[in-house]
C-alpha cells in the first residue's frame, strides 16, 4: 500500500513541521516578551527561604521589570555557586570563611538580611514550667557528661522543678545545617572543653545522641521519645508550639527566646561588628540578649559585570533591608537592629559596575 | 508500517545503493536485510549503549571527584571509624556496616513475609479475594519514601519502643544484639521500615513467578497424592531462581533507600553490637551532608562514599547471583523473574 503509506508520511512530516514552527514561534515570543525584564538568580541557605520567597513575590508585585528566583539548596551550595559565578547572589547562614573568600575571583560583600535563633526544646512529662539552663549545663549535656535528668547541675538551674530520675537522650540535627553551626559556635564560646573536643561546623561529630533529619526530624523524635532534649530553629519551635528553655546569657539573666531578645543580641553587638559585617553574635553581651542568635546573609560581588543586573540587585537588597523587614516578624524572623541596617546600607551603596556606583 | 511486513522487493535505488557501497548496513544489522529490522536493532543497541555510557560516566565522575580523598586516605578510608568534618577526618566503615546490617534485617523480615503473601495469593486465596489483596500490597510500593519516614517517626518507632523492643530485650536480651537503651530510634527500626518498603516489591515479583509455574506441575504433584503443602513445595522449587531474583530486586531497593531510613536510624556513625543503638547508612549520610559541605576534602570524601555504595551494591549483587546459581544448579528453572 504505497499510496496510504505516502499519505501517512506526509501527515507525519506536516505535524513535525508545524511542531517545529510552533516551538520557534514560542521561543521567539519569549525572547521578545522578556527583553525588558531583568532576571536574577539566587541560591543558598534553606533557613531564610520562606522569607525570601515572600520577598520575591512582594517585590515582583512592586517592580514588574525585575524577575528574581531563589533556590534553597543549602548554605554550602550557595557559597559554592557564588564562588563559581553561576548565580547572581548567594545566601548563607554563617559568614564565609577567609579561605572561601580567597577562592572567589573578586570581592564578595556580606549583606545581613534577618536574624534567627536556636532554641532548646525537650520532652519531659510532668514538667510544666519552662526549664532553665546555664551555658555549662548545656555543654555538659551535649558532651554526654550529664547523663541523668535529676543531675545536680540541672537541679541547680531549676529549683523546685520535679525532674525525673531518667536518662537524658540527646537529639541533634543529622543533616548539615546552619542551625547546628550556630549552636556549636555558641557551645565552643561557653565551654573550652567543647572547643577542644568538638569545635564548630555544620556537621560536627556529636559526642552523644541520635540524629534527626531537619527541624521536623528532630522535633518528631523529641515528641515521640520521652526524656529527650534537642535544638531547633526558633521559628520552627514557635510555629509548632514546642516547649522552649530559658537560657542564661553572659549577663547572668535567664532569657526566654523571642524575636525581640534576638534583635537585642544583634543591637548589643553593633559596636563590635567588624567592617565587613562577618560576625558571630552568639553569647552576646547585654541584659536582654538571647545568647544563641545569628545573622543570615546574602552574598554578592562588589563589582557587578552587568550594570543592569547589578542595579536591579542593589535596588532589591535596599528594598529588602528596609520595606522587606516588615514581613520578617510574621514569619518568625527577627528584624535587623537600626545600627546594622545603616551599616548594610553602606555596603549596598558600595556595589559598583565598571567602577561606577550603581545606586546614586 | 505496512512496507516493513511485505517481503523485500529490491527497488532500483536499493540495488544501486548496495553496489555503490562496499557493505550493506542493513545486512550488517539484521539477518533478513530488512530496513525495519535494522532500524529496530539500532534502537535497541542504542538503548543498551546509552545505559552503559551513563554507568561509565558516573563511575568516572565519582572517581575523578573523589581523587582528593582517595589520595589523602587511601585504603584507610574503608577501615576508618571516624567521621569528623570539622577536623577533616573521614572513614567509611560505620556507614558500610549500617547499610549492610539494616539491609540484612530488612531481608530477614521481608522475605518470609513476602513469600507467605505470594503463596497465599497464588495457591490458596479465592480469585475474587486475591485481586484486591494484591492491589493493596502493590499500593504500598507507590507510597513516597519520605512518607514512610515520617510514619516511621510518629507511628512505627513509638510502637517498637513500647511493644516490640522491650519484648526482644526481655527474651533475647542475653544476646548482645538486643541490649542497651531502648529509644525506638536505631538500626532495628531502620531495618523494620526497610522491610515494610521492600515487601510489596518482593511479593509482587514472587507472585508473578509462582503464577508462571505450569499448572501441570501442580496437577502432577496432586495426582501423586501430595498434600497442599507438598504441592506448594514443588512449585517453590520450580520457581527458586525467580524468587531469588525477586529478593535481589528488594535488596537493591533496601541498600539505596535514603529518606525513610535516615528518619528512624538515628544517624550516628558508630559500630555497635546492639541493634537498638543508632547507626547510619551510606545513602543517608550523602543526602544529609552533601548540601552543606563546602571544604574540598569533605566533598571529596562524600563522593568517595558514594563510590563505595556503588561497590557495595556490586559485591552484594554478585554474592546474591552466586547464591542463586548454587541453589538453582540442580533444578531446571521454569519460571524466572530476572
Amino acid at each position: 500500500m504505497p499510496v496510504s503509506s505516502n499519505i501517512k508520511r506526509g501527515v507525519v512530516a506536516l505535524l513535525l513541521t508545524s511542531l517545529l514552527l510552533l516551538a520557534a514561534a514560542c521561543s521567539g515570543n519569549q525572547g521578545g516578551g522578556t527583553a525588558g525584564v531583568v532576571r536574577l538568580q539566587g541560591a543558598g541557605a534553606t533557613f531564610p527561604n520562606p522569607l525570601y520567597q515572600k520577598w520575591l513575590s512582594e517585590y515582583g508585585k512592586l517592580n514588574q521589570s525585575v524577575r528574581i528566583d531563589y533556590q534553597s539548596i543549602g548554605s554550602g551550595g550557595g557559597i559554592k555557586q557564588i564562588q563559581e559565578q553561576t548565580v547572581d547572589f548567594g545566601a548563607s547562614d554563617a559568614p564565609m570563611k577567609d579561605d572561601d573568600l580567597k577562592k572567589a575571583s573578586a570581592d564578595i560583600l556580606h549583606i545581613p538580611t534577618v536574624l534567627g535563633a536556636v532554641v532548646l526544646t525537650y520532652n519531659l512529662s510532668g514538667v510544666q514550667q519552662p526549664l532553665r539552663f546555664s551555658p555549662e549545663t548545656i555543654a555538659d549535656i551535649f558532651l554526654g557528661k550529664i547523663k541523668r535528668w535529676d543531675d545536680d547541675k540541672i537541679k541547680a538551674d531549676n529549683p523546685g522543678v520535679a525532674l525525673p530520675n531518667a536518662d537524658v537522650t540527646v537529639v541533634h540535627r543529622s543533616d548539615g545545617s546552619g542551625t547546628s553551626a550556630v549552636f556549636t559556635d555558641y557551645l565552643q564560646k561557653v565551654s573550652p572543653e567543647w572547643k577542644e573536643k568538638v569545635g564548630t561546623g555544620t556537621s560536627p561529630q556529636w559526642p552523644v545522641g541520635i540524629g534527626g533529619k531537619g527541624n521536623e526530624g528532630v522535633t518528631g523524635q523529641i515528641k515521640q521519645t520521652p526524656n529527650t532534649i534537642g535544638y531547633v530553629e526558633l521559628a520552627y519551635a514557635v510555629q509548632n508550639k514546642l516547649p522552649v528553655s530559658f537560657i542564661k546569657n553572659s549577663s547572668g539573666s535567664f532569657i526566654e527566646p523571642s524575636l525581640d531578645a534576638v534583635t537585642a543580641a544583634a543591637a548589643e553587638s553593633v559596636q563590635t561588628t567588624p567592617e565587613d559585617l562577618r560576625v558571630s553574635i552568639t553569647n552576646a553581651a547585654g541584659a536582654q540578649a538571647y545568647p544563641i542568635s545569628s545573622y543570615t546573609y546574602i552574598l554578592v560581588y562588589k563589582e557587578q559585570r552587568d550594570a543592569a543586573k547589578g542595579k536591579a540587585l542593589a535596588d532589591f537588597l535596599w528594598w529588602a533591608i528596609h520595606d522587606g523587614e516588615k514581613f520578617a516578624r510574621d514569619l518568625q524572623y527577627a528584624p535587623l537592629p537600626a545600627g546594622i541596617v545603616k551599616r548594610a546600607e553602606a555596603k549596598i551603596n558600595s556595589i559598583t559596575s565598571g567602577g561606577k556606583p550603581l545606586r546614586q | 508500517m505496512a512496507t516493513n511486513i511485505e517481503p523485500k522487493r529490491p527497488s532500483p535505488a536499493d540495488e544501486y545503493g548496495a553496489r555503490a557501497r562496499s557493505f550493506n548496513w542493513r545486512r550488517m544489522l539484521s539477518a533478513t536485510g530488512s530496513t525495519g529490522d535494522a532500524v529496530f536493532r539500532l534502537i535497541l543497541l542504542g538503548s543498551v549503549l546509552l545505559i552503559l555510557a551513563i554507568i561509565a560516566m558516573m563511575i568516572y565522575q565519582m572517581a575523578a571527584n573523589s581523587a582528593l580523598s582517595l589520595k589523602q586516605f587511601g585504603f584507610g578510608f574503608l577501615k576508618g571509624r571516624t567521621w569528623n568534618p570539622i577536623r577533616g577526618e573521614f572513614g567509611a566503615l560505620p556507614f558500610i556496616y549500617g547499610t549492610v546490617v539494616s539491609s540484612i534485617i530488612a531481608l530477614i523480615i521481608a522475605v518470609p513475609l513476602s513469600l507467605g503473601i505470594a503463596i497465599f495469593l497464588v495457591e490458596q486465596a479465592p480469585r475474587r479475594a486475591a485481586r484486591p489483596i494484591a492491589f493493596l500490597v502493590e499500593l504500598l510500593a507507590a507510597i513516597p519514601s519520605v512518607v514512610y519516614g515520617l510514619w516511621g517517626i510518629f507511628v512505627l518507632a513509638p510502637f517498637l519502643r513500647v511493644h516490640v523492643e522491650p519484648f526482644l530485650a526481655r527474651w533475647l536480651g542475653w544476646l548482645p544484639l538486643f541490649q542497651g537503651t531502648i529509644t525506638g530510634i536505631g538500626l532495628f527500626t531502620g531495618g523494620v521500615i526497610l522491610a515494610i518498603m521492600i515487601t510489596p516489591i518482593i511479593s509482587a515479583v514472587v507472585r508473578d513467578v509462582l503464577a508462571a509455574v505450569p499448572v501441570s506441575q501442580r496437577e502432577a504433584a496432586l495426582a501423586l497424592g501430595a498434600t497442599k503443602w507438598e504441592t506448594t513445595r514443588v512449585v517453590l522449587a520450580n520457581a527458586a531462581s525467580g524468587i531469588a531474583g525477586a529478593i535481589i530486586l528488594g535488596l537493591g531497593r533496601a541498600i539505596g533507600e535514603t529518606m525513610a531510613v535516615t528518619m528512624v536510624i538515628g544517624n550516628r556513625p558508630q559500630i555497635s553490637a546492639s541493634l537498638f543503638e543508632p547507626s547510619y547508612t551510606i545513602a543517608s549520610v550523602i543526602a544529609n551532608e552533601f548540601t552543606e559541605a563546602t571544604e574540598d576534602l569533605y566533598l571529596s570524601a562524600l563522593v568517595e562514599i558514594g563510590l563505595i555504595l556503588f561497590l557495595v551494591t556490586f559485591i552484594i549483587n554478585g554474592i546474591a547471583k552466586l547464591l542463586v546459581w548454587s541453589v538453582t544448579r540442580g533444578t531446571s528453572g521454569t519460571a524466572r523473574a530476572t
